[in-house]
């Protein structure tokens, strides 16, 4: 059987630089970063006091109160995003279509404020009995089980846990299982909600969040800012969406993943060239035809150096022609949702015609000397695009995405 | 002080990765004591707690061998 097109048709965004698509879009062209001072009743007890945490969330006006009792944080803005993706899409779930449709949702720890809320109780206030729902609050595939009972979807529902590769899996899943006919509509992205103090404990123990905020591919870069949010694609057949007359965002044309086996947080270069190569391969186009790439881009001195050289390595001389940046310098390191997010940034620049800038950018390092649109996006009517997602465990997600252009 | 400190890193290494007493030095760099970078931020980690200071990350980056641990500790214990 051939292979089927797949093309983006809704985008739902909840993040610190936006509650929706729009927000979101805005803040990237407007280079308008979230980091800032997060709110948490221990941020006291923390070194790091900076994040891309989400302010005033309320999904009561969406949710019914029954309905969100049953969801953990990350699983209310998992599903916040996927009725906004699902609402510009214009599709209808019906008896016949919903068992041909998956919601895949990646995650990297799932409900873990459910999960803290049981161990405060347990452990702090010596309580004999924690919440009746803390399983089902707590369980990593509570966003993707909650989006298919909010919209009645019957297909394959599951959830990835790659940790910040996670979206990039679950997209390159989903793009996968259309793309072979095994499904003809998705919802695929990823969310996260990493503000708990234990957790926050934890990446302040091991030693790779900056003190003050996240500068990809600067040269006085000192880290990564966690960040929450959830990012959702409507993914269908291209005949589908033509069919519905729908309004067609992108195009998936490839995904590629590999994995390092070789250290747990270190990455690898070869790991990740790779994956980009392989994703190349799947989308049948070449390196030159690359426009931009939106990077894995943490801050890290280790993860930036290396995947530029990983970049010069796969592009050659066309790494000086292409731009790559950071959207993690506005919304954060949502962790299993950040290559979600930045997969819709990616859509919406192929689109708009615009590259997203890398914000906080101060001085040019030597070892990530390309073109990183620093501090202000810019108009270029753009192509193709590659996601990166480089994850802790050494595991590589890489997304490739076309511009719709009609035809 | 710098020489109780380099004890307690030396006993630490033994203890917690198996490294040969005999082999440390103060001018041993971590890479040639077989540790890589997580073996660092626990060792770090372990002498912050023993000690009750705090390493900025902005230094820890730069603690590459023996000495730069121990120096890095003798300046946030003498703050």
């Amino acid at each position: 059987m051939q292979n089927r097109r797949v093309v983006v048709t809704g985008t739902g965004v909840i993040s610190a630089i936006g509650k929706n698509t729009a927000e979101f879009w805005k803040s990237v062209v407007e280079c308008r970063s979230g980091i800032g001072p997060y709110d948490s009743p221990f941020a006291d007890q923390i070194r790091f006091k900076n994040g891309a945490d989400v302010k005033n969330f309320d999904a009561t006006a969406s949710i019914a109160k029954g309905d969100l009792d049953l969801m953990d944080r990350f699983a209310q803005f998992a599903v916040l995003a996927a009725k906004e993706a699902v609402h510009q899409s214009g599709v209808q779930f019906n008896e016949e279509n919903s068992y041909r449709t998956a919601v895949i949702c990646g995650t990297s720890i799932g409900g873990v404020h459910a999960q803290e809320q049981s161990y405060y109780d347990l452990y702090r206030e010596n309580k004999t009995r924690v919440h009746p729902l803390s399983i089902p609050k707590t369980m990593p595939n509570g966003a993707a089980s909650n989006i298919s009972m909010q919209m009645g979807i019957r297909g394959p529902v599951y959830a990835i846990s790659t940790a910040c590769a996670s979206s990039n899996h679950a997209i390159g899943n989903a793009f996968w299982l259309i793309r072979s006919g095994v499904c003809d509509q998705a919802i695929a992205g990823g969310s996260e909600t990493p503000f708990t103090y234990t957790f926050l404990k934890a990446w302040e123990a091991i030693r790779v969040v900056a003190p003050d905020t996240c500068r990809p591919f600067s040269k006085t870069r000192q880290g990564m800012i966690l960040g929450e949010g959830a990012g959702m694609l409507m993914l269908e057949t291209l005949k589908s969406a033509q069919q519905r007359g729908a309004t067609i965002l992108g195009e998936i044309i490839g995904f590629g993943m590999t994995s390092d086996a070789s250290h747990i947080t270190k990455p690898d270069q070869l790991g990740a060239e790779r994956a980009m190569s392989v994703a190349l391969k799947d989308a049948a186009i070449l390196p030159e035809q690359i426009d931009y790439i939106n990077a894995h881009g943490t801050a890290t001195l280790v993860n930036d150096t290396m995947e530029i050289a990983a970049v010069r390595s796969v592009f050659g001389a066309h790494a000086s022609q292409l731009a790559i940046s950071s959207t993690k310098s506005l919304h954060g390191h949502a962790l299993g949702a950040t290559s979600s997010l930045e997969a819709v940034a990616t859509v919406m620049a192929l689109k708009e015609g615009i590259l997203p800038p890398t914000a906080n950018f101060e001085e040019k390092d030597e070892t990530c000397d390309l073109d990183v649109v620093p501090n202000a996006s810019r108009r270029r009517n753009i192509h193709f695009a590659l996601s990166n997602a480089f994850a802790f465990g050494g595991l590589n997600a890489v997304l490739a995405f076309k511009k719709w252009e009609g035809s | 002080m710098s020489e109780a400190i380099f004890e307690k890193v030396a006993a630490l290494l033994a203890s917690k990765k198996g490294v040969n007493r005999e082999l440390v030095t103060i001018e041993s760099s971590f890479e040639e004591l077989g540790l890589d970078s997580l073996d660092s931020i626990e060792l770090i980690a372990d002498l912050e707690e023993e000690f009750k200071v705090t390493i900025p990350n902005t230094e820890l980056q730069n603690i590459k061998t023996i000495r730069n641990a121990v120096d890095g500790l003798a300046k946030a214990i003498n703050g």
